[in-house]
């Protein structure tokens, strides 16, 4: 009974909401589950457990409200860095929840949404690399909504693996004039373009996003979309990722649409 | 009495329906109305609340930097300064004309110990403007990307580097036009076999070989209506802390030392 009030009443607000500019695309970077399970003495993991809790809530006020693409930080190349039990049971749990996420009553089919892994997903252990793959197969037909989420992902590898497809696509057209009569490329000719450089990106198949929350009052990026977030309005609110929920979610709309008019502006300027 | 012909008779009946049916669409048309109207009240006052809550706090954040300019605030007194080695600051180009404000910022940065400045405005603005800034504010040499890192922190006085979106985007698709030149010139190996071909160190050298490898600021102030960093080089910000300052024309002292003083509490893990 509770549930359904609250549900109602979350409705009218996203009805009133709706009257001003809605998102077309929020990312998140989920920071403070470890300071989570610090501060209320919980065991190792339980953090990212009910960090979990909070993204499916997230994202079913984003898919509610009609943010068509929702992009989330999961584990950054430099995560690599920390302790080899940590990063396991990060992969573990990573495994576990796309297997959840593949079930008939998940908020993936409830949705639509179509799911995306951006990264460098060779760096990722078999398991949940091919489990990934099967999660992009599964929802590809998808298309009410996406979500990306980054694994194995900074962008200044995704920039760096964007230069790299793009210098091979080059070369092979190169090798294909090479092959129907001698061609030099001149060095002073910019043979390379930005616009094959963005066709490129990891994150090429989503528009750059309209807001990007990082919790935990920490207010860099950390390399995450630098590339796409030059238009795009930066929100660092204090509370943990797990202890995120509706009224953050609400300011950080109401706060959007009241700087969308400059940010559009912006946006065409470029 | 004649009797009614089918067709007649139908359009008997469709003429009462619709005399019913009129005044029922009326009714939701007009209910609608009235909803859409509601809805959009609504929708503004609560914007006009939270407008209200932004000029209260405003009013708060200039009390507070007032007494912070005046060294009333026992915790602002003493600034680790020597944790900022690198500052960026970026200004919306449509304030990027206001010189005055600009080099009274620059004052303030030099008398602080600042030793190595950028600043950013997405359409170079500014770079157009650098001669007249450097002319006035003497307390500046500018920066060459000659220049090593660790050599512009022995500097006597502070380096000044000029950027724009000339030196983001752009400048990562002339690196990479480098870069492919280097690869042509290898015979291309290890194409299309999945290796990495490029590291990003040799990314960072094409940076500088084209003219935009400066150093990555430990932190960037946005001076604008909003957080947004309008398109600061991206290879440059991966750790940078990032902190809005409102727009330029309402610039204080006292907010940069706060700005400063918040920077100089932060911890990083570097992902670990």
């Amino acid at each position: 009974m509770y549930d359904t009030i609250v549900n109602f009443l979350r409705k009218c607000i996203f009805y009133v909401l709706s009257v001003g500019p809605i998102p077309n695309h929020i990312a998140f970077i989920m920071d403070g589950n470890r300071r989570y399970t610090k501060r209320w003495n919980l065991m190792q993991g339980a953090g990212h457990k009910v960090g979990y809790s909070a993204l499916m809530s997230m994202l079913k006020y984003c898919y509610e409200l009609g943010v068509r693409y929702v992009t989330i930080y999961a584990f950054s190349i430099d995560n690599f860095k920390r302790t080899p039990e940590e990063v396991q049971s990060l992969m573990d749990l990573m495994l576990d929840k796309i297997e959840e996420l593949l079930k008939e009553e998940s908020i993936v089919n409830r949705y639509g949404i179509r799911v995306y892994f951006s990264g460098n997903l060779k760096l990722l252990s078999e398991p949940v690399r091919l489990a990934a793959e099967r999660a992009m197969l599964a929802t590809a037909k998808n298309s009410k909504a996406v979500l990306s989420i980054c694994v194995a992902y900074t962008s200044t590898n995704e920039i760096l693996h964007a230069v790299q497809e793009s210098c091979e696509e080059k070369w092979d057209e190169i090798t294909l004039l090479n092959s129907s009569g001698g061609y030099e490329p001149d060095e002073n000719v910019n043979l390379i373009k930005l616009t094959d450089i963005e066709k490129h990106m990891y994150m090429a198949f989503a528009p750059d996003p309209d807001i990007i929350i990082r919790t935990s009052g920490e207010t860099r990026l950390s390399n995450f979309l630098l590339w796409q977030s030059a238009n795009c309005y930066l929100y660092s609110p204090s509370v943990l990722w797990p202890e995120i929920g509706f009224r953050q979610f609400l300011w950080v709309i109401l706060n959007f649409q009241r700087i969308q008019v400059y940010l559009d502006k912006k946006r065409k300027q470029v | 009495m004649k009797s009614l012909t089918p067709p007649l008779l139908r359009c008997l009946c469709l003429n009462r329906s619709m005399d019913f049916i009129r005044p029922k669409r009326m009714l939701y048309f007009w209910i609608d109305k009235i909803r859409n109207v509601l809805l959009r009240l609504s929708w503004h006052l609560v914007h006009s609340i939270i407008n209200l809550c932004y000029f209260t706090t405003g009013m708060v954040h200039a009390l507070e930097s007032h007494l912070i300019s005046r060294g009333l605030l026992r915790k602002y007194k003493s600034l680790h300064i020597s944790k900022i080695r690198y500052l960026a600051i970026v200004i919306e180009s449509e304030d990027a004309c206001r010189t005055s404000n600009v080099i009274e910022l620059l004052q303030w940065l030099a008398a602080l110990g600042i030793k190595h400045v950028s600043l950013y405005d997405n359409e170079g603005l500014l770079k157009k403007s650098k001669d007249i800034i450097l002319e006035k504010f003497d307390g500046a040499v500018l920066f060459q990307d000659t220049h090593e890192n660790n050599v512009l922190l022995d500097q006597p006085r502070m380096t000044l580097e000029f950027v724009s979106f000339y030196d983001g985007k752009e400048a990562v698709a002339r690196a990479a036009n480098v870069l492919l030149m280097k690869y042509i010139k290898s015979g291309g190996i290890g194409s299309n076999q999945g290796e990495q071909i490029f590291t990003e160190s040799q990314m960072s050298e094409a940076l500088k070989t084209v003219g935009s490898g400066g150093p990555e600021p430990d932190l960037l102030l946005i001076y604008g209506p909003a957080r947004c960093h309008l398109g600061f080089p991206a290879w440059r910000m991966r750790y940078t802390e990032i902190q809005h300052m409102g727009p330029l024309t309402c610039m204080t002292y006292g907010s940069l030392i706060k700005a400063i003083y918040r920077f100089t509490t932060v911890r990083q893990n570097y992902g670990k």
